[in-house]
């Protein structure tokens, strides 16, 4: 199924909400095409294409809640959803967390979240993009491995209370490791984008080819606390957890309010409005921004707008759900979709050329969590780390093990870089003192 | 958070506030009856089947395999005195993977009927045609015979779709009063059982019907110290089986103990959630006021629920030949276990580190009958006295390490997902002499004893480690003396497995499972057991975890 336009979605929507007969409805539905493909070894090894588009429903009697999910759409196969969450729902037990469900909201203008060029992606821009990369690595005699995936959706909601909400989206996204034929460089690059018409993989590939001639052959130096530049890739991440998303993924106020959180204060309570953070950090959300247009409600309806999270290094607002912000007594703000980074205007090449002695990393990998109440992380540097002097990259480095905090890590900074998106996220590249490295790594 | 995790949750739409996450193959929410409805008979997925084979071979096809899924899934999850969502979703449908131009070509369908597959086997061949023409190592498949008509199911004695959900919310709330009861501050619990009927059919003559269960009851208890702001969690001590709701019904003969003063009780084939959530919660709290471990060396004593999640760091992915070979280097990454210096004979371990793979051991997460690509499944050695011996592969693997023989390791987490090369069940031998747990800490000088998983990270080539775990006790000559808190370990891979002083005998032996191991782009997950015996490593540096925070 192709995806719907407003009308036709809600059309749909309509009727099934038509066929309720619960106290309360709500009606989503959403729809996806796209499709992937990878390659290894400078060939391609899979692909794959996506198209669907689901129903789901969710009905209330009192404070019982079903929910029944369908992808055909026929009048009779719509109804057994309705009813199939009215019969779960009747079986359900009480949720003492029952918030009645939203009324009529209003949303800010959600055109800029599609672009035309990423929904028109066919297998053929695919292959001539995978292909472009793999061609720039067969020609440079080093290996690639890379993966493309785009997306095109739609997401639609109507319930019981006049709540109708409706939004367009894209998204692609490429990312690609060049090694070299020794096995002693690897480089990375990654990037994603709302609109197609930006995405060059022959560019990022070079990046990443550059990166893996330039990292060959790593000098071991000891471990201990460095001066580090961390560019975007270090701090978010597309497919792993990463430093800065542990950190705002921590911005629940529930969990804070529970005492199980960095976030929690002694003795009880939470500590917004307190000073946690170096005063030049200041992070927030903006579903309208220009460079990361996101969609302009959250999964249970709640408008998205600009919130300012970390102003000036002091904690300004913590997410929730409705029911914990009402019983807490505290703004309703939903978890926002990406976040931005305020920085300046220098490159990292400005922040090396600035740098005495330090360590460039490239890429973090394989980030997990040690010790939640400090938010400690432990992971390793990939892809293409180097030694800095006298602002000049002098030489690579083998691979580090690091053990840090986001918290300890913001409060030891040096200077802020030009933002970039990665990850949906608007993320500049950070100069860090007293970074912690607890071990070397032969890994390349 | 990428757009794709909200689409991902935007489709409960309100009911996110009711329902933790599902992960989007887990197909459409259902009610719980339709989880015992029989699905299609083996006679008519043939007939889907057929339909399928023929098509892609109509159209140019050399091979072609196709999965007919049904992939049915129950969670019940709980915090406290509540009931926070139970979900029951049932996934059907069609994958088709075909080998054209002697390149791979993959499509899938929810439409199961013989017009539907035949149009994604069409479309296999189409996409595998449009690759071929940028394709540069022609797919070579190691032979298998044709099966026939065969069938396969998990030996289960009690299939836990068929347990009331009412007896599984009573159990779960049951855990939840004792922990709270015994002074915790908060506990989560959850049952999460997954059915895969999977239909597989190849134009090499196998029609092989499977019936796979696996359950996976979990708790996590939290102490909080309100007045230091100090907090601490337990996770339980359970592993994800491949076994039904049986595996709920504790028999003291799968119980076994720690070593003495450690308070600490692991489980074999059943696990009492009771027992654990109560000696959980008892540990918690101790937990809050446990000696901060001075780091340096110490001979680590790690227990199979802790060693089960090292053994699958540190050997099961670095032996996957897809990563050896180099096609997961965008991901996960590739390894240093590469076929040159496999031939170096350097030593992986000490004489007594064997360890096999395996897709066979009754209970585990990974014993099928066959792969997702109808090869028989087997077990082979990995490691022997030390020795790296063989790796994981698969039918497009295996010439290129000059064999000619997969290992049935080919696995797909849905239909609508292709299969490829995943980890079987890989596992530590137990020692060949007899030894009990308190006999090998007796000859401990300065160790640790670790139980239970926890933090975990590995560097893209499997080289260097750091683990954490559950809970830690100081072992001071031959004695537990207390516990320790703020403890992880660091090591590289070879240096650790060559430290390997001592493995309890087969009485201490039992699994440990992982229930989402991620692999692949776009990601995928599979399941596998790691087995173990309680063992010893020598002089591991251990560090401290402990920070300071404003």
């Amino acid at each position: 199924m192709p995806i719907l336009s407003k009308d036709d979605a809600q059309t749909i929507l309509k009727k099934v909400l038509s066929f309720s007969t619960a106290d309360e409805c709500e009606v989503s539905l959403n729809g996806q095409i796209g499709g992937n493909v990878r390659s290894a070894r400078n060939t391609i090894s899979t692909a794959g294409a996506v198209d669907n588009v689901s129903l789901a429903v969710e009905s209330r009697f009192g404070k019982r809640s079903g929910v029944a999910t369908c992808n055909e759409f026929d009048e009779a196969t719509l109804r057994r959803c309705v009813q199939r969450a009215e019969e779960i729902a009747k079986l359900a037990p009480e949720s003492p967390e029952y918030m009645p469900l939203l009324g009529p909201q209003q949303y800010q203008d959600s055109t800029k979240a599609f672009a035309a060029a990423t929904a028109a992606i066919d297998p053929d821009y695919r292959a001539r993009q995978i292909g472009a990369s793999t061609a720039l690595c067969d020609q440079r005699k080093v290996s690639s491995a890379g993966f493309l995936e785009d997306s095109a959706g739609f997401v639609a909601k109507r319930n019981s209370k006049g709540l109708e909400a409706y939004q367009q989206y894209t998204n692609v996204e490429f990312s690609v490791t060049v090694r070299t034929p020794d096995g002693t460089g690897s480089g990375y690059a990654a990037a994603d984008y709302t609109d197609a018409s930006k995405f060059d993989a022959g560019r990022l590939t070079r990046v990443a080819a550059e990166k893996a001639t330039s990292s060959m052959k790593a000098r071991a130096i000891e471990p201990g606390k460095y001066t580090v530049i961390l560019e975007p890739n270090a701090l978010v991440s597309n497919v792993d957890t990463s430093l800065m998303a542990a950190l705002m993924g921590s911005f629940d106020a529930r969990n804070a309010d529970e005492g199980r959180s960095f976030l929690s204060k002694k003795g009880g309570g939470n500590r917004k409005g307190e000073k946690l953070f170096d005063e030049r950090v200041t992070i927030y959300s903006d579903p309208m921004n220009a460079e990361i247009p996101d969609l302009m409600f959250s999964g249970d309806g709640r408008p998205q707008k600009r919130v300012t999270w970390i102003e000036k290094g002091v904690v300004k607002n913590l997410y929730s759900s409705r029911y914990w912000a009402q019983k807490a007594g505290i703004p309703d703000l939903p978890r926002p979709g990406g976040w931005i980074m305020e920085g300046g205007t220098q490159s990292t090449a400005d922040l090396i050329k600035g740098t005495a002695k330090g360590i460039l990393v490239t890429r973090l990998w394989y980030i997990r969590p040690v010790d939640p109440q400090t938010l400690l992380y432990t992971g390793l540097t990939r892809d293409g780390t180097y030694y800095i002097e006298n602002g000049q990259i002098k030489f690579p480095v083998k691979n580090f093990r690091f053990n840090e905090s986001p918290i300890i890590m913001l409060n030891n900074l040096e200077a802020i870089g030009k933002p970039v998106r990665l990850g949906g996220n608007l993320i500049p590249p950070l100069k860090i003192r007293d970074f912690t490295f607890t071990s070397l790594s032969d890994a390349v | 958070m990428k757009r794709r995790d909200f689409v991902g949750l935007s489709g409960l739409a309100a009911g996110a506030l009711f329902i933790p996450n599902i992960p989007s193959f887990a197909g459409n929410l259902v009610d719980p009856a339709r989880l015992l409805e029989p699905g299609v008979d083996a006679a008519m997925k043939k007939r889907l089947a057929d339909a399928g084979l023929n098509a892609a071979k109509a159209a140019g096809a050399t091979y072609a395999d196709v999965r007919i899924g049904r992939s049915l899934n129950q969670n019940v999850f709980t915090r406290e005195k509540q009931v926070q969502g139970i979900t029951s979703t049932e996934s059907y449908g069609v994958g088709v993977r075909v080998i054209a131009n002697g390149t791979w070509g993959f499509a899938a369908t929810n439409n199961v009927t013989e017009a539907g597959i035949a149009k994604a086997a069409q479309l296999a061949v189409q996409i595998a045609k449009a690759n071929s023409k940028v394709q540069k190592e022609q797919v070579k498949l190691a032979p298998v015979k044709g099966h026939g008509e065969v069938a396969w199911k998990t030996p289960i004695q009690q299939n836990a779709f068929e347990v009331p959900i009412k007896d599984k919310v009573d159990l779960l709330l049951s855990v939840n009063a004792k922990a709270l009861e015994m002074g915790a501050s908060f506990i989560n619990s959850t049952i999460q059982q997954v059915n895969e009927q999977k239909y597989f059919a190849s134009t090499d003559g196998s029609y092989i019907d499977q019936d796979i269960h696996r359950i996976y009851p979990s708790f996590g208890v939290t102490a909080i110290d309100r007045a230091s702001g100090k907090f601490r969690t337990r996770q339980a001590l359970s592993s994800p089986m491949g076994l039904g709701y049986e595996y709920l019904s504790p028999k003291a003969a799968d119980k076994i103990a720690g070593p003495a003063g450690s308070d600490v009780v692991g489980y074999k084939n059943s696990y009492d959630m009771l027992e654990d959530v109560a000696s959980a919660t008892k540990q918690v709290k101790q937990k809050l006021t446990a000696k901060s471990v001075t780091p340096g060396k110490y001979d680590l004593v790690l227990d199979p629920h802790h060693l089960g999640l090292t053994i699958h760091e540190s050997v099961g992915h670095p032996l996957e030949l897809d990563r050896v070979l180099g096609y997961e280097a965008n991901y996960a990454g590739t390894s240093f276990a590469t076929l040159e210096w496999k031939a170096k004979n350097i030593p992986y371990g000490s004489k007594l580190v064997n360890i096999v793979a395996d897709k066979l051991q009754p209970g585990s997460l990974g014993a099928v009958g066959f792969d997702d690509e109808g090869v028989k499944t087997k077990q082979w050695d990995l490691i022997k006295e030390g020795k790296l011996v063989d790796y994981e592969k698969i039918r497009d693997q295996a010439h290129m390490v000059g064999q000619n023989e997969s290992d049935g390791c080919c696995y797909a987490q849905s239909w609508q997902d292709v299969q490829f090369q995943r980890m079987p069940n890989v596992s530590l031998q137990p020692g060949k002499t007899k030894l009990s747990v308190d006999e090998l800490v007796k000859n401990v000088d300065k160790g640790i004893y670790i139980a239970g998983n926890g933090s975990f990270s590995i560097d893209q080539q499997r080289f260097n480690f750091q683990f954490g775990g559950q809970v830690f006790y100081a072992i001071e000559k031959g004695q537990i003396t207390g516990m320790l808190e703020d403890v992880a370990y660091q090591a590289n891979t070879q240096e650790f497995w060559n430290s390997c002083a001592a493995v309890c005998d087969q009485s201490d032996y039992r699994l440990f499972g992982a229930f989402n191991d991620g692999k692949g782009q776009p990601s995928q997950s599979s399941a596998v057991s790691h087995g173990s015996a309680t063992t010893r490593f020598n002089g591991v540096n251990v560090i401290n975890t402990a920070r300071k925070i404003g």
